[in-house]
């Protein structure tokens, strides 16, 4: 096999991990609530900046800027439901879906005016790893074991506790578990706090990799809405999977032709994925 | 009725007489205003019935490039381009919409399709930047006023232009939505099972409305970058064209006829605003306000400024008792 495609299909491996850490949030949300946050990407970008001003600017220690940045996007992810979600939780869903687009035009923008378009880095270089002829970012590395780790501890928490399973029966029944006593509100503002918690873990490990301007959102959002899909909603097994196929067609095909072709390809494969199974590439 | 034939003529009359009151600066934000309204109004006919699409970016980029592609490459003027770039828009949306209107893709998985199919004509027409020049653009080969090469300078021939396209557009939107063909539309976009049951063919329907639509936004795509003689993936197509089409078709009023084209206004008076008072060190105030605008009338208003006034005119109307015969 050819070194340099072995090499591609690894960073695949490593891009799926970060794709993956990336829908996980959402992926709570949408399963949960029933809302698609397109500005979810956008709220990544909101804790990138964070971990970049705390970090590059004040010069707080990285580990504590990551901590502040991801508390800052779960607040914001609260705040978001509690302001815009929750009072036209009950009209078409496409009407909150498009809310969050008003809320990713204001970020976006807002950013700009804030930063201006400027790319900023936190000046953080980890090493590359050498294995043999193959070199390995060490950064992606890290993402995609925070990936699988956080991947693994929010399918505990959903299994194995109280506030877990609560969340997955409102998931299943949103009218019912009023009358099992318990409150569907407090279930979907914790929800959003969790999902915003991880669109700020994902900030912290895109930060390594990724230089911050106002417009990231735009090259991760798509891509990580079609994971959400394709991997069933509300199921993060199915959503790491359906990570790593996007990842290797992304990886392999931009290795083989264009960067543009490869994503040209993985959308076009989700349309058709949506069309053969809807329900996700898990679903019986 | 004769109220409104008699406001609908006032209408046309100001409209007529427009350009040749308005300075030229005012005259090139109403022509914009024209060509973007009856994009949005494409979008609002197919969103009215629960039918968003996040992906309108695709069909106005599809038309633009197809129209500016065969005249700079072949020479084929656009009066052929323009069909040809509708024709494509139209197949696209067949292509989309068939299998999504078979398998009942609707609501935000509509959506999430459409956006992805933004997403792919945006990245084919960067991908393809030996001949489209990418991110960076590309001009339509100028040879000043001809009407082979739908190319005007006077700004008050295109007006007239855009003005007619508006029109037709109006009454298409009229005719293609009139009598039982809207209730069946409005059928399917509050209930498409019981619509079903009811006897209505709702993939025809919606497809209907989707190839419509499209085809539209093709031929305003081509047009308004005819108009402004620049095409760039960002400003004819891709996820942000997207959102600045659904925004602005939901803030004037998607419900009504007039509603986008206000959303038009609203949108072009918002940039130009900002930019004259501010200045272009103020780079993405107007979007800041859009957004938070976006989201207040989704959670207040949302049929739209127009929907509120239409509201307000039917509450006002209806104490007064009816005229005696």
């Amino acid at each position: 096999m050819d070194i340099y495609l072995l090499e591609a299909v690894l960073n695949g491996v490593m891009l799926g991990g970060l794709l993956a850490l990336l829908a996980l949030g959402l992926n709570l949300i949408f399963g949960v609530i029933d809302v698609v946050w397109i500005c979810y990407a956008e709220l990544v970008m909101g804790g990138m900046y964070a971990i970049y001003w705390l970090h590059a600017i004040y010069g707080w220690p990285f580990l504590l800027a990551c901590a502040v940045a991801i508390a800052l996007v779960a607040l914001f992810g609260l705040v978001l439901h509690r302001l815009i979600i929750e009072p036209i939780l009950g009209s078409a869903p496409i009407n909150q879906l498009l809310a969050t687009g008003g809320m990713l035009f204001f970020l976006q923008s807002f950013a700009t005016l804030l930063f201006g378009t400027d790319f900023r880095n936190v000046g953080i270089r980890l090493p590359i790893i050498e294995l043999g002829d193959i070199d390995l970012s060490f950064a992606r590395l890290l993402a995609f074991i925070t990936a699988i780790v956080g991947a693994g501890g929010l399918y505990l928490f959903l299994a194995r506790t109280y506030l877990g399973t609560a969340i997955r029966a409102i998931a299943q029944d949103r009218e019912i578990m009023g009358l099992m006593g318990v409150d569907p509100r407090r279930i979907y503002l914790i929800t959003s706090a969790i999902g915003g918690g991880l669109a700020g873990l994902a900030a912290c490990l895109l930060v390594l990799q990724y230089d911050v301007h106002p417009f990231i959102g735009l090259t991760f959002g798509p891509i990580t809405f079609m994971i959400c899909v394709l991997g069933g909603l509300g199921n993060m097994f199915g959503g790491v999977i359906a990570a790593f196929i996007m990842s290797q067609i992304i990886s392999i095909v931009g290795y083989y032709f264009s960067v543009e072709l490869s994503y040209v390809l993985a959308f076009v494969l989700f349309i058709v994925l949506i069309l053969i199974r809807p329900r996700g590439i898990l679903a019986r | 009725m004769t109220d409104r034939r008699i406001a609908s003529g006032v209408g046309l009359a100001v409209l007529a007489a427009l350009p040749f009151l308005l300075q030229p600066y005012f005259l090139h934000i109403a022509i914009q205003a024209l060509l973007l309204g009856l994009i949005y109004t494409a979008w609002g006919f197919m969103g009215r019935f629960g039918l968003v699409s996040l992906g309108h970016g695709a069909f106005m980029g599809v038309g633009a490039y197809t129209s500016a592609l065969l005249w700079n490459l072949y020479g084929v003027t656009p009066w052929l381009g323009i069909p040809a770039g509708m024709m494509l828009a139209v197949l696209l949306a067949l292509i989309i919409g068939y299998p999504c209107f078979h398998l009942r893709i609707v609501g935000h998985y509509f959506a999430l399709v459409t956006l992805a199919l933004g997403q792919v004509v945006a990245l084919l027409i960067i991908a393809a930047r030996d001949v489209t020049g990418g991110s960076l653009g590309m001009t339509p080969r100028a040879v000043g006023t001809s009407l082979l090469a739908f190319q005007f300078q006077d700004r008050v021939q295109f007006y007239f232009i855009a003005l007619a396209l508006w029109l037709a557009v109006m009454g298409a939107r009229a005719w293609a939505s009139r009598g039982m063909r809207r209730a069946a539309l409005e059928a399917i976009g509050e209930d498409e099972t019981a619509a079903e049951a009811a006897g209505i063919n709702v993939l025809r329907e919606k497809l209907w409305v989707f190839v419509i639509s499209a085809a539209v936004t093709a031929a305003g795509g081509s047009i308004f970058a005819q108009y402004i003689m620049y095409l760039n993936p960002e400003t004819v197509s891709g996820v942000g064209v997207s959102l600045q089409i659904v925004f602005a078709a939901i803030a004037g009023g998607m419900y009504s006829a007039l509603g986008p084209t206000v959303g038009a206004l609203l949108t072009l008076s918002l940039t130009e605003g900002l930019r004259i008072f501010f200045g272009t060190s103020f780079v993405g105030a107007a979007n800041t306000i859009y957004g938070i605008l976006l989201i207040l009338f989704i959670i207040f208003m949302p049929r739209g400024i127009l929907g509120v006034v239409e509201a307000w005119l039917a509450r006002a109307a209806r104490p007064q008792p009816a005229p005696a015969e």
